[in-house]
Order: structure tokens, then sequence, then C-alpha cells
């Protein structure tokens, strides 16, 4: 049998459109307020994630940012506020829930199933758009069969796309950080996220990792016209890729906007990137 | 199914005829593969006479005419493969490309050959040749072959493989290809084929131009020789650039018929030949010093009974497995334990590196280590040797089934006459594979082809009693200590670098009182060694000039010298002193060569401080040295090399030859 895949083809998500138009607004984050006890995480914060963009959450420490991600995916449930994703408004939705709709994440520290291989965990990526239960995936033939060649193609086409065929079937745990930190990218993209949230992608990482990591986030965002959050703290790569930048500061907004303004915005400096060297 | 409309009665003369006659007789035989997403995709000859023949419609569509060159520059995929026929097919010149060259080193070349397209893998050497772009007046056109990344540029003057096949396709749908296979008949052998640049140990790289008839009579006598046919599998994995890829993976493949497999990516080619289990494989001595180093690392981790049994049945096919490979009388004992270790270690190994099925392996380009390859050929691997050059199309010796040695070449090839120069001991030679000159270059071609058609190879030489050809060195490399004994560096190079923890070695002593050399630690086996032995380093710096690896370089150089006293002409020339280099020397800093050569003058100026220090009576010596990334950024290491003092060993040849 002779199938040829052209190598060269363009590789595009097959997740049907979800009916926004690039760059109206695809997440729509309204006066969130979030707090543990006594402890205030999130004071009324709003901002919207336009679709097609790069959108960055910056901020100090215990600024509130993984809490940001955390209530965005469905992890956190705030007691004040609402989120509109795709059109949809809502105050609670599990994080399958949130998978379901097209949300995709990445984390602080890497959550790999550090036995399995590469190509396996990547594969688990693809679970919520498998729809064969668990006894057609335990026969192994038929329908399931199909599925499993399509849902492979696709997880070949992000190995392929991430460069990391030739550890396909090593073991996670024997891989360095910054693969892993690649490949963990990997099974986010596997679920085909309209929005993928990355928490500190290059934590960690040396010059040349960090070189790689933004290259393929860029390259994400356009090839697969996916948005992006993220959440960074090497200030030269938030400046360099993002579109839009929100900075929070003790659970509060203190500054919204695209990296020159935000530069250049008194509070922020105060805030975060301290005084201004030049 | 295509017709070839060939002229009664001829043989093919150039590869697009070959093609031709090939998607005839082997239509459903697999001609290529190419492991894509993790699948291993193949086109038969049919199939590959269809997208190589919309793929030359397309170029001759864009304006591509008989005579003009076009550079193909990225690593082993199919479609570069393909361009060499298309072009050829229309009667133009390729001129495959060191990929890793950075961008001045390309841009000699592509400027010298006066190439009006560039045929690129991806966005990285897209790049690189447009950044040339102002010193390339004649370049038109540049085509891509993977589309990642690219759609941000400026696509006026920049085509996709794809889209030109497509245009193709559609050119043949509309007006059929009467005319296209009609020049292809046209073809004759004496025209050029190809542009191969040489590395250039010195000076600025030439272009060897060899004609179909180099190439092809090559290949068939090659196929002839090795009982090669339309059976064999090989994988694609050198550089295109590389005279050697040109025959292996393309004359020979296609004056045979057979199957030329392009590994996923050149990090996963170990993986990609297991999987393929090529019947006929070349490499670099380096390919199999790495593979047998990576073995041996792994059976230190064993267990007890597992590296017992390994060291046990090694000992035997040591002991018989040449004799057995070579059809020599072994008895039935000892025939039933290499039975037994055949399938407890040899198969399962030979399995592991990828050469369950192989047919012919080659090696050449550097002296192997005798050790390698007995542990090769001992496993019952054809493991041979070949002696070959750019301006000879390779084949210049070879050696013979059943009669393979560690440290000669082998007799000279079908076809081929070889002569010594009286005076200079230099080798030279004479085929049909001769090329036909360097391009704009009349001056160098003279000074290496005699009028009589005899090529000066710049290697000495000489035959031994069983009329198998040996190399000492290059010619002009050979010198003579000041008390008159010879020196020939690479000699002496070859029997440091046969330890796995040395990579490179470089011999100083042409007019010197003495020999001195320069060491490279193998980075692989003094970590591995490092780790058993409680070694702590930061860098590759800080190990190579750790007190304990000096210690065991220090015992290496005092083997090295001890075998240099048992041999007449070389006890002379004993290492009296030596150190170990701060960095690893790199082909992107200019001291190697791109097929990984040492580039001697060029180091000897580089680290002239390092040479004096040698001679000075020094024990110590502070060195900066700037290094050249890839992308062209410049920086520096600072380190203070030691020098290690030598015993000499007592001439004991001649004691030998009184007993």
């Amino acid at each position: 049998m002779n199938v040829h895949v052209h190598p060269t083809q363009e590789f595009r998500f097959m997740r049907p459109d979800d009916g926004i138009k690039q760059g109206d607004p695809l997440l729509v984050v309204d006066n969130i307020s979030l707090s543990f006890g006594g402890v205030k995480a999130i004071t009324d914060i709003s901002f919207d994630i336009l679709k097609g963009e790069i959108r960055a959450i910056i901020g100090p420490n215990g600024a509130g940012k993984t809490s940001m991600l955390n209530v965005i995916n469905g992890f956190y449930h705030p007691q004040k506020g609402t989120i509109t994703f795709r059109g949809q408004k809502r105050s609670r939705m599990r994080p399958h829930e949130a998978a379901n709709h097209g949300i995709a994440r990445t984390f602080q520290n890497i959550a790999l199933f550090h036995g399995m291989s590469v190509l396996d965990n990547i594969m688990t990526g693809r679970i919520t758009l498998m729809k064969r239960n668990m006894l057609w995936q335990a026969l192994w033939r038929g329908p399931a069969e199909t599925e499993e060649i399509e849902n492979r193609e696709i997880v070949e086409r992000i190995i392929d796309f991430l460069e990391i065929e030739h550890i396909r079937k090593t073991p996670v745990g024997r891989l360095p950080y910054g693969l892993q930190k690649r490949v963990e990218l990997g099974r986010a993209l596997a679920a085909e996220p309209s929005l993928l949230l990355l928490d500190e992608p290059m934590a960690g990482m040396n010059l040349e990792e960090k070189e790689d990591m933004s290259r393929y986030i860029l390259d994400v965002n356009q090839q697969f016209g996916t948005t992006i959050a993220l959440i960074e703290h090497d200030m030269g790569v938030v400046m360099d890729l993002s579109d839009r930048v929100v900075v929070l500061d003790y659970g509060r907004k203190i500054g919204d906007g695209t990296p020159d303004e935000v530069r250049n915005h008194q509070d922020v400096i105060d805030a975060y990137l301290g005084v201004s060297h030049d | 199914m295509p017709k070839s409309g060939q002229k009664a009665g001829r043989k093919p003369v150039t590869f697009p005829q070959y093609l031709v006659l090939n998607a005839e007789r082997y239509a459903d035989r697999t001609a290529m593969r190419h492991k894509s997403y993790g699948i291993w995709q193949s086109w038969s000859w049919a199939e590959l006479f269809e997208e190589i023949r919309a793929f030359s419609l397309g170029l001759r569509e864009l304006g591509l005419k008989k005579g003009d060159k076009v550079a193909i520059v990225g690593s082993n995929r199919p479609r570069l493969y393909w361009s060499f026929c298309a072009i050829q097919a229309i009667g133009g010149v390729p001129v495959p490309v060191y990929a890793d060259s950075v961008a001045e080193e390309m841009v000699y070349v592509l400027e010298h050959a006066e190439v009006v397209m560039a045929i690129c893998q991806d966005q990285e050497q897209v790049d690189k040749v447009l950044t040339m772009q102002d010193k390339l007046t004649s370049l038109q056109r540049v085509l891509y072959d993977e589309v990642r990344g690219m759609r941000d540029y400026d696509q006026e003057h920049l085509f996709s493989i794809d889209s030109i096949q497509a245009r193709g396709g559609e050119i043949f749908k509309s007006s059929g290809d009467a005319d296209w296979l009609e020049a292809i008949d046209q073809g004759e052998g004496t025209e050029l084929a190809v542009m191969l640049y040489t590395s250039g140990t010195t000076g600025r790289p030439k272009g060897v131009m060899l004609s179909f008839d180099n190439l092809v009579i090559s290949a068939l006598n090659g196929n002839a020789f090795d009982h090669l046919d339309e059976h064999e599998q090989t994988i694609a994995y050198l550089p295109l650039a590389w005279v050697g890829d040109h025959i292996f993976s393309y004359a020979q493949a296609y004056t045979a018929g057979y199957c030329v497999c392009c590994p996923e990516s050149p990090d996963t080619v170990t993986e990609d030949r297991r999987e393929i289990a090529p019947t006929y494989f070349f490499a670099p001595p380096r390919v199999f010093e790495i593979l047998l180093t990576q073995i041996m690392v792994r059976m230190e981790d064993a267990g007890k009974p597992k590296k017992r049994m390994f060291d046990s049945f090694m000992a035997h096919a040591r002991k018989v497995g040449e004799p057995i490979l070579n059809g020599e009388p072994v008895g039935l004992a000892d025939r039933i334990k290499y039975w037994i270790g055949e399938i407890l270690v040899y198969g399962p190994l030979k399995n592991r590196m990828g050469f369950s099925r192989l047919k012919v392996g080659y090696t050449a380009g550097e002296a192997i280590g005798p050790e390698i390859f007995r542990f090769y050929r001992a496993l019952g691997l054809n493991l041979k040797q070949l002696y070959g050059q750019t301006e000879a199309s390779v084949y210049i010796t070879a050696q013979p089934d059943g009669e393979i040695r560690a440290d000669t070449v082998g007799r000279p090839s079908p076809d081929v006459e070889i002569r010594i120069d009286d005076a200079s001991g230099e080798v030279l030679y004479r085929s049909p594979g001769v090329f036909l000159g360097y391009y704009k270059n009349d001056e160098a071609t003279r000074t290496t082809k005699t009028e009589e058609g005899w090529v000066h190879t710049g290697d000495a030489g000489f035959f031994d009693q069983e009329g198998h050809l040996k190399i000492i060195d290059r010619a002009k490399d050979v010198g003579k200590l000041a008390n008159g004994n010879l020196f020939a560096p690479k000699y002496i190079e070859n029997k440091l670098k046969f330890f796995p923890n040395i990579k490179e070695a470089v011999a100083f002593g042409d007019g010197r009182p003495y020999c001195t050399v320069f060491l490279n630690i193998d980075l692989t086996s003094v970590a591995s060694w490092a780790e058993r032995n409680n070694i702590s380093y930061g860098s590759y710096q800080e190990l190579a000039a750790h007190p304990e690896v000096y210690r065991m370089m220090e015992e290496h150089v005092d083997q090295v010298n001890r075998e240099l006293a048992a041999e007449e002409m070389m006890a002379g020339s004993q290492i009296h002193r030596f150190l170990v280099l701060h960095k690893e020397l790199d082909a992107d800093d200019g001291e190697l060569t791109r097929t990984q050569k040492v580039r001697r003058s060029f180091i000897s100026e580089r680290y002239e401080p390092l040479i004096e220090a040698l001679y000075d009576g020094s024990t110590s010596k502070h060195v900066e040295t700037e290094v050249v990334f890839e992308d062209g950024r410049k920086g520096k290491i600072a380190a203070t090399v030691e020098i290690r003092e030598m015993k000499e060993h007592a001439p004991s040849f001649a004691k030998e030859a009184a007993e």
C-alpha cells in the first residue's frame, strides 16, 4: 500500500471552526473575584482574549496569575463574576468541560506521565476527542481501530511539528527538562484547542531552549491559528511574543495593553518591572 | 506506463534514461522510502517516474534550460534526490551543497558555480540563500521543500516544490511528455552530469565536473564487483554534496534499480537503520567507532551474567568469526559454538545495530582501527574498505570478498590502473571514472590530471606483497624530523585515534627536533568513564584538563610510542610531548573539513602559541580561542593547557630482525 502523506502539506487542526471571527473576543473575563477563606487571590479582574492573539499575563510572585488560569480552565470556581467563552456565559465549569470546549493547558510543574512514552503522553491529549467507549477500545477492532489510526496521524503531525521524532518512544521520565516541556506542549496541542493556556512555558530553560520554545509558540499561533494565553517571567520573551499584556499585582489588574504601553505604564514599572535604567 | 521510445538496442547512458528504463523493468519494485509521520512512505519506480516527470516539467516551465546549474541544499530528502534527475532530464546540472556549511562558505560555491536556481530543504536553508542574494547575481529562483514557516516570505521568486510539481502535472495532462522523453533520449554519456565541490583540506573548494559516463560506468563496475542488484536496500544519510552519497544513493541505485531509504531526521538515523536493515551500507570509520563505543558503554552497565556471556562469545568470535566469513576451514566444535553465539549474542547485536541483513558494508575516508574493523568482521558482517576520491567517481581500490585486511585498502577496482610515483611515493590512477576537470579552474585541473589521464591522488602509498594498496599519509604531509627521521603525521594520529577515548589527534614534527601531538578527548566515552570513576566535571573544558584524564592520555600515548618503537620506519618519530586541547576541533571553526578531516595548516596557524609551547619546554600555556557558532556569531574561550613530557622507548624492531 502506498499512501503518500506529503510532508510539505501544511497541517491545520481538524476541530470545527468555533464561529468566532479573527480579532473578536474569544474569552471575556468579567469582574472575577476569588478568595480562599480570608485570602483574596483575585479581586474584580476583567479582561478579554481576542481570537488569534497571544495574550500574556504577567505580575510579581503571588499576583494571582496561575489562579487566573485555573479560573479560566474551571479548576477554581470564582465567588463573583462571569466568564464568557466562545459567546457562552458561565460562572461554574469543571476542568473536563473546559477541555471538551477546547481549552487546553500546560502546567508550571510538568505534569506528564513519567513512565509512559512521548507518543503515549501526547496521545492522552486526544482523549476528549475519542468517541468510542472503553469496551470498543479494549477490543480494538473496527471503529476503534480506525479511530486510533486517525488520532495517531494527528499525534504524528504534532511530533513532526515539534521536532521530537527521535524521542517518540522514549519514556518521558528519561528526557531532559526542556524536552519534557516540549512534550507537554505537544499534549496540549493534541487536544486541538481553540484556547491554549501556557503556565510559564520557559521556566528553568536555558537561552537556546527558550529560543526554540518561543519559535514553537509563534508557529502554533500562526500555523494553527490557536489563541494563546501565557504566563511568563522572562520579560524579554513576553514583550517579543505577545500581542497584548495584562499585568496583575496582589490580585488586581494594574495594567492592560500592548507590550509598549505596559512597559511605559508607571504603575507597572513601580510594581513589577522596577525603575527604568535608561 | 511510460513509453521509453528508447533507440532500439541502445543501453541507457544517463540517469534520466535509467529512470525511464527502471519505470518499465521494475515498475512495481520499491525505489525509494522516506519515514514521515512515523510511517515508512514508499514510491515504486513507476511512481518515482511520475513524480520526477512532474517535477522536471515544472522546472522547465519555470525557465530551467540545458546547461543551467542548480544548487541543491539540504539533507537526505526524497524530493532533493528527485531534483537531481528532474534537472538532468532537461540537461541542467545539479550542484549539491553541504547543508551544514555557514553562509560564507556556501556563497562561494553558489557564486562560483553560477547557479540560476536553488532548491532548498526548509526555511533555514532558504534563509541562508536569501541572505547571500546580493552576491548571487545569477540566482533567479529559490525552491523549497518544507512549507513550515514560509508563509510570511515574499513569494515572488520563491516556489514550493509542491506547486512546481502540480504545475508539471497540469502540463503533462494538457500536452503530454513526448518532447520531454525525446530530450532524455538525446542525452549523451559524455555530457556533464553533476558538479561536486570538494571540501578542500587546503584552499577554496573546487568544483569537480563528472560526466554521465564517469558516474554510470563507475556505478556499474561497483554493482558488478559486489553483486548488487535490484533487491538491495540502502539508507541515505550522508551529505548529498559528498561523492560517496551521490554514487551509493543515486548512481548505483539507478543503475542497479535498488531501493534508497531516507531517514526521518538526522537524529533518528540509528533507529531508522534498525527498521530498514540495509543490505548495502556505507559509513566513514567514525560511524562504526561511535556504534562500537555505544555498545561497549552499554555492556559496561549490563548485569554480570550478560556481560560474561558477551565477553565469552565475543572472544570466540574474534577467534573464528573472520575465518568463517572468509570461507576458511574451521573445526565443527568451533562452528557450533559460533552458531550458538549467533543466536545469543551476535544476532541480537547485529539487529540492534541494524545490520541483520547486511550483504556488503564499506568504510573509507580515513583509516579504521584494526580492533574496530575486526569486531564487525568477527560478528560475521562483510565489512570492507575502499579507497576513493571525488575526482575518480569514488572507486580507486576496493577489497574483494575474502581478501580483507585491516591495514590495506584493497586491489585496484575494475577498469582502474594504478601506479606509484617513484620519486614521491604518490599514488596515481587512471580509470573511466576520472573527472572531466575542475570547473573554471584549468590550472588546478592541469596540476592534478596529466595529459595521459593519470590523476594525482596526493596520497603516499605502496603495494604490499599481495598486491594490496597501503596508504600512509597525504604525500605533502609526509615530512622529516630535524634529525632526518621519517615523519608521517597521519600514521601517528591514526594510532592514537584508535583509542576510544581519543576523538581527534594532530601531530607536529616536520622540520622540528621531535614529534608532538594535540589530543581531543571523546566526550561520550570519557564522560561515561568519568561517571563510573566518580570524577565530577562541569564542562568539556574541565573534563579535558582533569589530571585523571591526563593520566589516561599519558598511558595511551605511551602505548603508541611502544608500538612505534617496534617499527623500523617510525621508531624515530615517537611522541615526546603532548597536550589535551581545551575545545573540540570543529568544522564551524574551520578546524575540520565538512567531512571531518583535520585541516592541518589552519590548526598550526590558529594554535601557534600552543605549538611553540610544545617545543620550548614549558609545562603549561594560557590561550584564548575564538569560536564561531553556526549562525555566524562569535565567542571566546580561554584556558590554561597543561603539557606533558613522555619517555622514549628504545627501538625494539632491530632485536626482532636479529632473531
